[in-house]
Formats: structure tokens, sequence, C-alpha cells
């Protein structure tokens, strides 16, 4: 098989994985080395599906002696297989990264024989990148569960980034989908990375060359719509895996039918990509706008509305807290706002030192008044002329493509406010209905 | 801040001839109503007052930025000048009266026009020179490295720490054919110089098969059922497509090349970007 063939055949099973980003680790280069890391990532290039190339992703192999039933690699499934060996993947690399078509390298692999071999090999490859070809760049590697401590700690010396993919968020999806694995299984790799991390941090403190462990953090991955899971449990998850595991990211991954299997979503479903990228406006919720997973959803609540996004879903049903004060309130008020991201939130606290904000200048700091303006005073007033019936909020909150995406007899539906879409909005569509205590 | 005069400076576009520029206008208390650069096409009837680059001038005016601004006012200017935006002269210059007049205050006014779209031009270029850091697209030719863009600002400057850093040992050049000037890196030496024209030479056998190799990757990492055409246009525009390895030979790539009245214009002035030592270091 030649390499063109090997190549094609590895990276097309390698395309589900969603982690994409060579962010977090800052890495000059150094005499006799070849390149860097720089913290905040650099994209190369986008394919058609809109997504970012930043590494070459690749699996080592996709042969594997596992059988889940959502992998396109499972054991069972009648697929080409390739492998590359540890010496073919380092000159690949450096060759790709001299012409700068890629920030490093992104390695996972098929289980070959026995976890332990197949961590065996990928250490073998990045040490001929790392100790032989002096290779500064980015590398994120997937730590195989069920594979031992010390391979896993050697693993972690020589990678950037490391994760483990938890795939299902609850145990009665895995014990259904991926029989041969189970939450410990996950949870102990990643528990290990984060104690190794967290002593290499003290170590660091103490002698100013200690060799790094995984510099930019572990992640994780989610596959969202494969199993009835809600968002609920979903984000609770993610906030926990922050929390207890200090994870840099986790990802989600709309589930794309590769496989037929009784289990699964018919072969024809589409990809669930309007509720991946909600999932992936509120993980940016949690982690850069102070919000908590139960502020958004609860039991009673389980999803997120397709038409709104989750921060404009909270404002609605938490009026009380509005309108806030552009002049006054304090930088986490304004993160709250719908329409105020971080960067407007920013340029706010700067330039109302300079002077007193109004709404022609808050457009020019980049605030989308389309949606702040019903949230919002500037100097005590609101928007002038700056009606609020039940019509114009909700439609306002909602962008052109959310409004496109409805079917046409949706469009009458959204007047009546008692339809499914809308059903996550209780408390909104109460308080529009009484509109006296809305300014 | 000073009266209108009906006059346009003219100055040999380099930064210090900006700074002079600057300098003129406080001596004689006078706002002209237009800056161009030597050779820029002059579209006002107005009288031209032809301003000589004196660097002890300029030297005085770029010393006074972090004294009576702050230090950041002086990158904000730097980069300011680099940017594509239009007449960015007398944007500068409105903005240094402004820096003058409030000092350190000004770096907060982000409401105010002039303010604003200064930083507006500056988040575009640095924005710009963010992308080029992924989308230069090196061949190897032998020992050497070469790469064509062609950006919108001056972003040479912008990016060079990165890539010498980066490829510390190699020997490479980055060709700005927009403003015809070049990076160039070898071990222990950069530089950035005018550079009329250069052609690609043609890839040896090794070249080819890596570039095969990357389009190759390119076109099984992207997942058909999510094909999105419009996404990948807003994060990576088409008139980045043209020098893009793995874009090459797609349909819509060979239409990046029409100049536009602005990008000729744009042309003009990089070829006077040698003269003045302002945005190269050796």
């Amino acid at each position: 098989m030649d390499m063109m063939e090997k190549l094609e055949i590895l990276t097309a099973s390698a395309k589900y994985d969603v982690a994409c980003t060579s962010s977090g680790s800052e890495r000059k280069n150094q005499a006799g080395g070849l390149g860097n890391a720089v913290s905040m990532g650099i994209c190369h290039s986008f394919a058609a599906d809109g997504r970012c190339i930043s590494l070459l992703k690749v699996l080592m192999t996709n042969g594997c002696i596992y059988d889940c039933a959502y992998c396109v690699n499972r054991k069972s499934n009648q697929t080409r297989r390739a492998a590359l060996t540890p010496e073919e993947l380092a000159d690949l690399t450096m060759q790709f990264y001299r012409r700068n078509y890629i920030e490093g390298l992104f390695l996972s692999s098929g289980i070959m024989r026995s976890p332990d071999y197949t961590t065996e090999q990928m250490i073998a490859a990045l040490e001929l990148l790392r100790n032989t070809y002096h290779f500064r760049g980015y590398i994120h590697v997937k730590a195989i569960p069920g594979t031992d401590d010390v391979l896993l700690s050697r693993l972690g010396l020589l990678a950037d980034r490391m994760s483990v993919n938890i795939e299902l968020p609850s145990q009665e999806s895995l014990g259904r989908l991926a029989p041969d694995k189970s939450k410990s299984s996950i949870l102990k790799p990643m528990s290990l990375i984060k104690e190794k991390i967290n002593e290499n941090r003290s170590d660091l403190v103490k002698y100013n060359h200690a060799p790094r462990f995984a510099p930019a953090g572990q992640s994780t991955q989610m596959i969202v719509g494969a199993t009835p899971d809600t968002d609920f449990r979903i984000l609770t998850l993610t906030e926990g895996l922050y929390r207890k595991y200090g994870l840099k990211r986790v990802f989600f991954s709309a589930y794309t039918p590769v496989v037929e299997h009784s289990l699964l979503p018919a072969l024809d479903t589409k990809p669930p990509l309007l509720r991946e990228h909600r999932l992936y406006q509120a993980d940016w919720l949690l982690r850069f706008y102070g919000f908590q997973a139960g502020e958004l959803l609860d039991e009673a609540a389980p999803n997120f509305n397709p038409l709104l996004d989750p921060k404009c879903s909270w404002a609605v049903n938490h009026r009380e807290q509005f309108p806030v004060e552009i002049n006054r309130a304090a930088y986490e008020q304004l993160l709250r706002v719908p329409g105020i991201g971080v960067r407007s939130a920013q340029r706010i606290v700067k330039a109302r030192r300079a002077g007193a904000l109004d709404f022609a200048a808050l457009k020019k700091l980049g605030v989308v008044l389309k949606r702040a303006q019903f949230f919002i005073t500037c100097k005590g007033k609101m928007l002038e002329g700056l009606k609020v019936s039940e019509h114009t909020l909700l439609r306002s909150l909602m962008s052109g493509q959310e409004l496109a995406a409805l079917e046409p007899p949706q469009y009458e539906q959204l007047t009546l406010f008692d339809d499914s879409d809308l059903a996550a909005l209780p408390a909104a569509g109460a308080a529009v209905h009484k509109r006296g205590d809305w300014p | 801040m000073f009266k209108p005069a009906a006059l346009a400076y003219t100055y040999d576009g380099s930064f210090e001839g900006l700074l002079c520029c600057v300098f003129e206008s406080y001596q004689w208390k006078e706002t002209p109503l237009a800056i161009h650069s030597d050779g820029e096409e002059q579209g006002l009837l107005l009288e031209s007052k032809w301003i000589a680059t004196d660097s002890s001038r300029a030297d005085r005016v770029l010393k006074s930025l972090p004294l009576r601004i702050c230090p950041e006012a002086e990158e904000l200017v730097r980069l300011g000048f680099w940017s594509c935006t239009p007449d960015r002269e007398l944007l500068l210059l409105n903005f240094l009266y402004l820096g003058f007049t409030h000092g350190r205050k000004v770096m907060n006014m982000l409401a105010d026009d002039t303010v604003n779209t200064l930083h507006k031009a500056v988040q575009q270029l640095r924005r710009e020179a963010h992308l080029y850091l992924g989308f230069v697209r090196f061949s190897v030719y032998g020992p050497v490295m070469a790469a064509v863009i062609e950006p919108k600002g001056f972003v040479l400057p912008v990016i060079q720490d990165h890539f010498c850093d980066r490829f510390y040992g190699e020997s490479f050049m980055i060709y700005d054919k927009t403003h015809r000037v070049a990076l160039i890196h070898q071990p222990g030496q950069q530089a950035i110089i005018p550079l009329e024209e250069w052609i690609p030479p043609e890839p040896d056998a090794a070249e080819e098969e890596y570039r095969r190799l990357w389009k190759g990757f390119y076109n099984a990492i992207g997942i058909r059922e999510r094909k999105n055409d419009r996404l990948r246009s807003s994060l990576m525009p088409k008139r980045y497509w043209k020098h893009l390895t793995e874009m090459k030979g797609s349909t819509t790539a060979a239409s990046g090349g029409k100049l536009t009245g602005s990008s000729k214009k744009l042309e003009e002035r990089s070829l006077r970007l040698g003269d003045g030592d302002g945005p190269f270091q050796s």
C-alpha cells in the first residue's frame, strides 16, 4: 500500500475526532530544533466542512480489537485497514510542518493487540519526533484507556496535550454501545493525567528545568445525538469535568451515522449540528462568562431551545436582573447581557473610564444592539423608541439564520408560544404576557 | 485642533516621513486636508506641500509618543501605519492630535470616531497577520524554503518574529507580492528588503509528492455530511486560496488575482517602503 492510500485511510478514520486546537502551550524554538508552540493556537487551513485544520490528525492504525457500536474502526466493521510506522509518521509530520501546512501532530490510534502495545508505538513515534528530529511544535496525543500508568506518564512528557474520549455521556449509553469500555476505565487515565499535571506544576516551582507534563492540559470529547442523553446531562457532566479533572476543553461531536446498528440512529439521520452548536455556546458560557450548568438548564427543561442561543434563553427567563446600566454595571453583569461578549464587555469597561457611553457608542464598540437593546440602559434610559412586544423581543433575539431555518408553518407557531420549540421558555412566555413588568 | 489649511502634504511614504508631517503640522499650527505619499494619485485640487524626511524631526515626534501619551501608543501608531485603511496618514495625524491633547486617556476613548477607526484598522491588520501565521505555504527547494503571500496590510513585520523563531535553523523567504518586499532569513540573520518581482522555481519530485500528500490529507479530513462552503469561505476567505497548496486547482481560486483600484494604490505605495528604515529591521 502506498503512502497516499495509508494517509487517506488513517485520516478518514480520525476525522470524527473533533479536537483540533493547538492552543495552551507556549514554547520557543532552540538551537538545533525545529518549530515552536503558540499559546493562542493557529489554524492552518479549513476543511470543506468549515472545521479548522491545525494538526496532522491521523491514527497510527485503524485496526482495533474493540467493537464500539458508534465507531467506524470497530472490529466488526468491514473497512480497509492500514497502519503507519513511527518512522513514516515522524517524517510526514516534519515535512508538513516545515512547509507550514500544520501546527503539529494529533495522534490517536485504534487499539492493536493491547492498550499497552498501542501506547508503546505512539511513544516510539513521539520520541523520534522530539528526541531525534528535535521537533518543538505542538503534539496532542490520545491516551488509550487501559494503558499502564508508567507508559501514560512517559507519553505525557512528550506531548503538549492529552485527551481521553468519554464519547458517551452516561454509564447506560456506554454499556449499550461500547461494551469494552467502562466509565472507570475512562476516568482512571483522566485522573492520572490530572495528578501528573499538578505534580509537575509544583515540580516546576522547585526546579526550573523539570520536564513539562502535558503543558496544554487535557481534553475530552462527547458524541451528541447517538444516545437519548439530554443536553442537561451533557452540560452537567462537562461542568463536573472542568471542576473535578481540571480539563482544558470538552469537545462535542454531532453524531454522524457511519455504521448500521439497531441501537443507533438510522444511517440517513443528519448530524444534529444545531444541537452541537448550542452545546458549544453553553460551554463558552461556563468557561468565560461565569455561568453554571444549573442556571442554563434543569430537569424540567433539559434541552436547549433550538431557536434561541443559551444566553438569550437565560436572559429572557431572568428579566428581573435587567436592565443593567452600561455605565455602572460590573464586568460580570455586562457579560450576562445578550449581545455583549467578552471583548465588548472589556471595551465597555475601558471606554467608560474616558466618558459616559450612549447607544451609538456601544454600537461602535461592537455590541450587538439588536439583542442587547432590550436588556440595557445608557445613562439611565432605554433606547428611545424601543417597543417590546412578544413578537419583537423573541424575533429580535433570533439570528437571521435561525429564522431562515424555521419551516414556514413554524413561523405561525412563533406567535402562539405553545409549540415544542418554545417550550423551553415557559417563564419567558409567561413574562411576555404580563407586559406590565417589562419596561 | 489647528486651523484647517487648504493644502495637502506630500511625503515619501516612509514612517519617518509621516512623523515629519506631524512635526510640520505642529510647527505651522495647520491641519492639512490630505496627506499623500509621493506618486500616489492626488484627487483633490489642493496646493501640495512637500514634506522632506528629516530623521532628527521624526525622532523628536517618535520620542514624544511614550512620554506624552503612553508606550502602547507607539505600537498602535506603527501598526496603524502598516494597516491598509484608506487615508491612514490623516487618521494617524488626527489620533496624535487627540493623544497630545488628552495624554494616556486617549487609549480608552474607544467610542471616539478617530480612535475607533484606528483601533479597527489595527485590529484588521492584526487579524490578517494572525491568519498568515497559518496560511503561509512554504515550498522546499533543496536547502531553502520560500513562500508567496498577497496580504492587504503590511503584515511581514508583524509575522517576522514568529517565523524566524519557528524556523530558526532554516533559510527561508516570504515574498509579499502586494507590497513587493520579502522577509529573508538565514540562521542568525534576517531582513525585510524590497524585491520587485519573484517567481517561484519549479518544484522537484519530493516537493511535488508532499504537496500531493497534503492535498490527499486535506480532502480526507472533511466530513461530507457536514459540508459547509459558506463557513469555510468566511473562515478562510477566497482571496487567500491562490497561494494555498490544498486549494490550488479549486474552481474559484483563480479569480483572486484581479487588481482593484485600492490594491493598485497599495502596490504603488509599497514601492517606496524601501526608502525609510521604519518597517525594516536587520
